[in-house]
């Protein structure tokens, strides 16, 4: 038998941490709660899914315009706009901004991107800090983790599991396991840091093309505080997030927040157009928006796959996923986890990579079901189990590279089987009449369930028999 | 393209699955009963085989598309196809209209995916049927697949077939829409969620104290059904008994 791979290794980890799984449950029945209540009405709940898929939907279908045009807007704004087309290019338009400054370290509101990018790590390498001042971002930072959820980064770690890591690293604060305590600690730490901080960086909810304005969405008062108080502001995030109209903002605002944490609206709503004018008396002196690429431009051009880009970032899909809330971000082995991580990821890193995160979905659709701009990811996830096996080139990062001759040749067997009647007619009647002979050990299958029986009369044979009619 | 009426029709195809021909035929001969019984007359075309499903779900389009090809081929007439599993109805309803865009045959499959009914659907909403329930008292519990949940909306009329039934409490398990770990090559592929994932949905399963669990897709109820034997074999836990909707209609009413 092959080797099991690194995802299943993890998998294998992480369904045995029982504790860390009812935990997680628990957290994830409260997300899901926490939605549906926030959309008593079904039909109105459709209607706002309707809009917000058409909002997005329509930016991606002028992307290459709308992107000229938000950075046309960004520059009059008084806004550095760089492109990046690798995670490298981006890394290194960062590094030069804060080398110009001469700074030492940043600080970060929450970004997903930089997270893609893996900014800290780079950063790191320079010399140079980055210090998360997202509550959850900065306890995954304290233990040297990354995020497990895109918008709870530390939903893995219980309320004494923080206790304990904030004892080791800030021993000179009396234990608690008072959360309201524990985020007083956090906030004092970070409140002088944002008061010091030479550099201030920031992810994007929403960048509107017409009047070149970055919006972030949040509930901490983090981002505001990163974006507003250092003298410099960099805004990284990835090409596909431009809108079209400010008009466009309300709806994709009204569906966020509830689908993801199943707020009405979230604690701040932040509004970036320039740097601090003349005469204002706060606001960063610089502002730069870094737009990431980094595999975008394919996915783009897949008319099918495109959807994937119309992701708003809520995790709704990673909620309310059956195999997410069982093996945790974690396992996933990417930046982004759960069904939104399992169509993007391969398509941006490649199928040779992450390829067999395809493979672990039930099809289920709880994940398109809640998707508040109806990405059929369970479409796109047979298309990528498509992508990996088909001969023909395909369009997919590494199409083709997860077929394996021995699988090709038992569809290949089976297609011809069960196209040619009088041969899947001899294959099940011989089955009836071996079924006592059908082994009980069936590997993985049989290790919680017990082999399946044949039937000793198949349907066909007993219909058949009923004389039930045949045209 | 012919046009399905939500009349009552005088004849239906009978598409009865790989599954239950192989596993549970007598899912299949139940349904047939029932439509017979309600004055329908079945056809059954005797070179049917599967709908395609495990191919396209692993990605082998044009493996699943021969197969598919072959069913078309013999459901012709314009009358609806009834088919008892969300899954495979859901495969001919949604997925056909995918696999064959672009090719010479695609108005023939568009044809047949508009004729497709999940045989709960036909019963409640063409059929209208009227049960009478001769069976004695029993709890049970309902798990709807994900596929007669989601992708064939369906999840309500098993429900309401059950309803008209006086002598059968349907009693509400935890995580009832959660999916139980099947999803066909899914099961194989990574068993150690599989495994996980039925584990949790058995469990609630029987916490409702049900001593029979209903459902409208074989697929589930060999998992589950599977993981309760299991159980009781191994674990020392009660049997608990599966059936298909059909069977236990037909069971329940036939005097």
């Amino acid at each position: 038998m092959a080797k099991p791979s690194e995802f299943r290794i993890q998998v294998d980890q992480a369904l045995g941490k029982t504790e860390v799984r009812a935990h997680f449950r628990k957290a994830m029945d409260t997300l899901m709660t926490n939605r549906r209540n926030q959309f008593p009405d079904n039909a109105e709940l459709q209607r706002l899914r309707d809009q917000a898929q058409v909002i997005r939907a329509n930016a991606l279908s002028k992307l290459p315009e709308l992107l000229e045009q938000l950075e046309s807007n960004l520059t009059r704004n008084g806004i550095h706009v760089h492109w990046a087309e690798t995670t490298d290019e981006a890394n290194d338009i960062v590094l030069k901004i804060m080398q110009k400054h001469n700074a030492t370290w940043m600080i970060k509101g929450k970004s997903m991107v930089s997270e893609e990018m893996g900014l800290n790590h780079f950063l790191e390498s320079k010399g140079i800090e980055a210090l998360e001042s997202d509550l959850g971002e900065f306890i995954i930072q304290l233990d040297g983790e990354t995020p497990s959820h895109i918008i709870m980064p530390a939903i893995h770690k219980s309320k004494e599991q923080i206790a304990q890591l904030f004892n080791e690293k800030f021993p000179d604060i009396p234990y608690t396991e008072d959360v309201d305590t524990l985020t007083r600690t956090a906030r004092d730490i970070l409140r002088e840091k944002f008061y010091n901080a030479p550099v201030g960086l920031s992810g994007v909810n929403f960048a509107v093309a017409e009047t070149g304005t970055l919006c972030l969405v949040e509930n901490e008062g983090n981002g505001r505080m990163s974006t507003t108080i250092p003298p410099v502001h960099i805004a990284v995030t990835g090409i596909e997030k431009v809108v079209e109209k400010l008009s466009d903002i309300p709806p994709l605002l009204s569906i966020l927040p509830r689908s993801a944490t199943g707020q009405p609206i979230t604690t701040y709503f932040n509004m970036i157009s320039s740097p601090r004018k003349k005469g204002e008396k706060d606001g960063p002196e610089e502002v730069h928006l870094v737009l990431l690429d980094n595999g975008r431009s394919r996915i783009y051009s897949d008319p099918e796959l495109l959807a994937t880009l119309r992701c708003i970032r809520c995790g709704a899909c990673i909620n309310h996923c059956p195999v997410y809330v069982r093996i945790g971000g974690h396992s996933y082995g990417t930046v982004y986890p759960g069904p939104i991580g399992t169509i993007l990821e391969p398509q941006k890193s490649g199928l040779k990579v992450h390829g067999e995160l395809v493979q672990a979905s039930s099809l289920c659709g709880a994940c398109g079901e809640v998707c508040p701009v109806r990405i059929p990811i369970p479409s796109i996830i047979n298309r990528l189990r498509y992508e990996g096996v088909r001969q023909d080139g395909g369009s997919a990062l590494d199409a083709g590279s997860k077929r394996k001759p021995l699988e090709a040749i038992t569809w290949k067997a089976w297609s011809w089987a069960a196209s040619h009647p009088s041969v899947y007619n001899l294959g099940s009647t011989v089955a009836t009449q071996v079924r006592n002979l059908v082994p009980h050990n069936l590997g993985a299958w049989t290790s919680v369930r017990t082999a399946p029986a044949v039937a000793d009369k198949t349907l066909h044979q007993q219909l058949k028999a009923l004389g039930v009619d045949h045209e | 393209m012919s046009q399905v009426t939500r009349q009552k029709p005088d004849t239906v195809y009978f598409f009865g699955t790989c599954l239950i021909d192989l596993m549970f035929p007598q899912a299949g001969v139940s349904a047939v009963q029932l439509l017979q019984r309600a004055g329908i007359k079945v056809i059954y075309p005797p070179a049917q085989t599967c709908c395609g499903q495990p191919a396209w779900n692993s990605g082998y389009r044009d493996e699943a598309r021969k197969v598919a090809r072959a069913q078309i081929a013999l459901f012709t007439k314009p009358i609806p196809i009834i088919i008892p599993s969300g899954s495979c109805a859901g495969m001919m309803k949604t997925h056909y209209p995918e696999l064959f865009s672009g090719e010479a045959d695609e108005a023939q499959a568009l044809d047949v995916a508009s004729r497709v009914y999940e045989l709960t659907e036909f019963l409640v909403d063409v059929l209208n049927i009227s049960l009478t329930d001769l069976g004695a008292p029993i709890e049970i519990a309902v798990h709807t697949s994900c596929s007669a949940r989601r992708e064939m909306g369906v999840a309500d009329k098993i429900e309401q077939l059950l309803g008209q039934l006086q002598n059968v409490k349907v009693l509400e398990q935890a995580y009832k829409p959660e999916c139980c770990g099947f999803g066909g090559t899914f099961a194989v592929k990574q068993p150690e969620i599989s495994a996980a994932m039925v584990a949790d949905k058995t469990m609630h399963l029987r916490n409702t104290g049900a001593t029979q669990v209903i459902s409208q897709d074989c697929g589930c109820l060999m998992n589950i059904g599977g993981a309760f034997d299991y159980q009781a074999k191994h674990e020392n836990k009660k049997p608990l008994n599966t059936q298909h909707i059909a069977e236990f209609l037909w069971e329940r009413t036939h005097g």
